[in-house]
């Protein structure tokens, strides 16, 4: 399934360095956070050219030291926000890895103060960060540990009005990837994993 | 000629007192010295206010005004070693910049620094990585992480300047031993600026809504409790919020001075007021940190 998608990896570290043009390792302020958010774009545009198919960009923080709550706003938030909507500029699922403990506090905080849900991974683990909640948790779980869970087999897989409901979400907040070719879904974590 | 002069100790305690000498100045009209003869002991809170003062009676007058310098040697090393004059001298005239003696002192986190631009904030994260690390660990007994959660304050902290005052304004770090009070070591944080205040950067967005109760007072509250900025979308107000949260885990002291109130997490340690009115008008904002070395633990503390 790995072959439909467009692997994305994007070291946000150089992007920082290339972008802001001084050497910064910390990822603080701002409009520094918006100068990563609008180069991880332009990487994206740049790399996909005008493919339409859906792309998994790995944005990796692992090389990042300090990353305070405005930075974080621009880099994770607004970025996950940006490709929520139907008017989305191209098909991208972002999966955030490398986060390190202390990436973690800021990324949740402003991951719940705009009520959103992304996919972090430390050290080969993957997770939601941000406005989970347990039913959504279990269903991601669940979808993770089967690979690909078939559209048609999500009703009876999820059959509690809860669950379903965290399905739905998991669909609407991009979590999950529904792959055309086999008419299933996939979590980011499934389709990471494969990609990297 | 008014005198201004400054108290003997001057840190955030007693900034309010230069505060209170400036509106009076301010009321007599006519240019004022600032007298630092006998000051003997200043904290960041003290530089920044200084700084601050300055600035409004340089933009009230036009030009640098008069400035005696301290009477002790230690006071006046030490304002040299902590860059004071290199910043005050767009504001004062003293003569000469007196000479920084000796290298720099292991407990200074950070010298007074301008932030006036974004690369300035990423400048002091990045100047005060190593010492922070030191002072934190060692001094202050914080465990190894305690150093990217202080750059993050720091950071945020700084970024209150360039977001909300649109004014530059400067921020220093000092530690302290605080014996009589205490018993144990400070690090003390200082951030001003001569912006705008709470009052006047929240007014477009909140001020209607309070109505009448609209002040200085209310509009620390919005900002300081409730997150309130002056940017519309949901994103925006982590800073303070944050910063909050990160100083209460470590038990220290917290306050925002701007216009004619002041604002405060107040620790176990400390027995002022959360919020002060009435104060002499400061037309910026000014912030103070206080993190205590951690406590030693009852057991620790009988078996030491």
């Amino acid at each position: 399934m790995a072959e439909h998608i467009d692997p994305v990896p994007i070291d946000v570290s150089a992007l920082v360095q290339r972008t802001v043009a001084t050497l910064y390792s910390h990822l603080v302020t701002r409009p520094t956070g918006r100068a990563v958010r609008l180069a991880i774009e332009s990487q994206l545009a740049r790399r996909l050219g005008d493919a339409n198919g859906p792309a998994l960009s790995l944005v990796d923080l692992s090389e990042v030291g300090v990353l305070d709550f405005s930075c974080a706003d621009e880099v994770v938030a607004r970025l996950l926000a940006a490709y929520l909507p139907d008017s989305r500029p191209r098909e991208a699922f972002f999966v955030f890895v490398g986060v390190g403990e202390l990436h973690r506090e800021p990324i949740q905080t402003v991951l719940v103060r705009h009520s959103l849900t992304a996919v972090a991974e430390q050290n080969g683990e993957y997770d939601l960060i941000g406005a989970t909640s347990t039913p959504l948790h279990d269903v991601w779980r669940s979808i993770e540990a089967a690979g690909t869970v078939p559209l048609n087999e999500l009703d009876s897989m999820f059959h509690v009005p809860a669950d379903r409901r965290a399905v739905d979400e998991l669909i609407r907040q991009r979590l999950v990837l529904h792959l055309q070719a086999v008419d299933g879904v996939q979590t980011l974590s499934t389709v990471a994993r494969a990609l990297r | 000629m008014n005198v201004i002069s400054v108290p003997a100790s001057l840190d955030y305690r007693t900034v309010d007192e230069l505060y209170g000498a400036v509106v009076e100045a301010s009321e007599a009209g006519s240019k004022s010295l600032v007298d630092l003869r006998h000051l003997r002991f200043v904290d960041p809170n003290g530089m920044v206010a200084l700084l601050s003062v300055g600035s409004l009676l340089r933009d009230r007058h036009g030009e640098p005004g008069p400035m005696s310098l301290p009477e002790s040697g230690d006071v006046l090393g030490y304002l040299a070693r902590m860059g004071f004059f290199e910043q005050a001298q767009r504001f004062f005239e003293f003569g000469e910049i007196p000479a920084r003696r000796g290298g720099r002192a292991s407990d200074v986190l950070l010298e007074i620094s301008p932030i006036a631009e974004n690369r300035h904030v990423h400048d002091v994260v990045d100047r005060v990585q190593e010492r922070a690390e030191s002072i934190l660990s060692r001094t202050l007994e914080y465990p190894p992480t305690a150093v990217v959660k202080f750059s993050v304050i720091l950071s945020e902290v700084c970024q209150n300047i360039l977001e909300h005052a649109e004014a530059p304004g400067w921020v220093a770090a000092q530690v302290y031993t605080w014996e009589k009070r205490l018993q144990r070591q400070v690090l003390v944080i200082a951030v001003a600026d001569m912006g705008r205040g709470f009052k006047g950067s929240l007014a477009d967005e909140h001020a209607t809504r309070f109505s009448d109760r609209w002040g200085d007072a209310t509009a620390l509250e919005a900002a300081f409790m409730h997150g309130l900025t002056r940017f519309p979308d949901s994103g925006r107000g982590h800073g303070i919020q944050q910063i909050r949260r990160q100083v209460r885990r470590w038990d220290g002291l917290l306050s925002i001075r701007s216009g004619t109130a002041r604002i405060r997490d107040v620790p176990s340690w400390e027995s002022d007021p959360p919020m002060e009115t009435d104060l002499p008008r400061f037309p910026g904002a000014q912030i103070n940190i206080i993190l205590p070395a951690r406590a030693q633990a009852p057991e620790t503390a009988a078996n030491g």
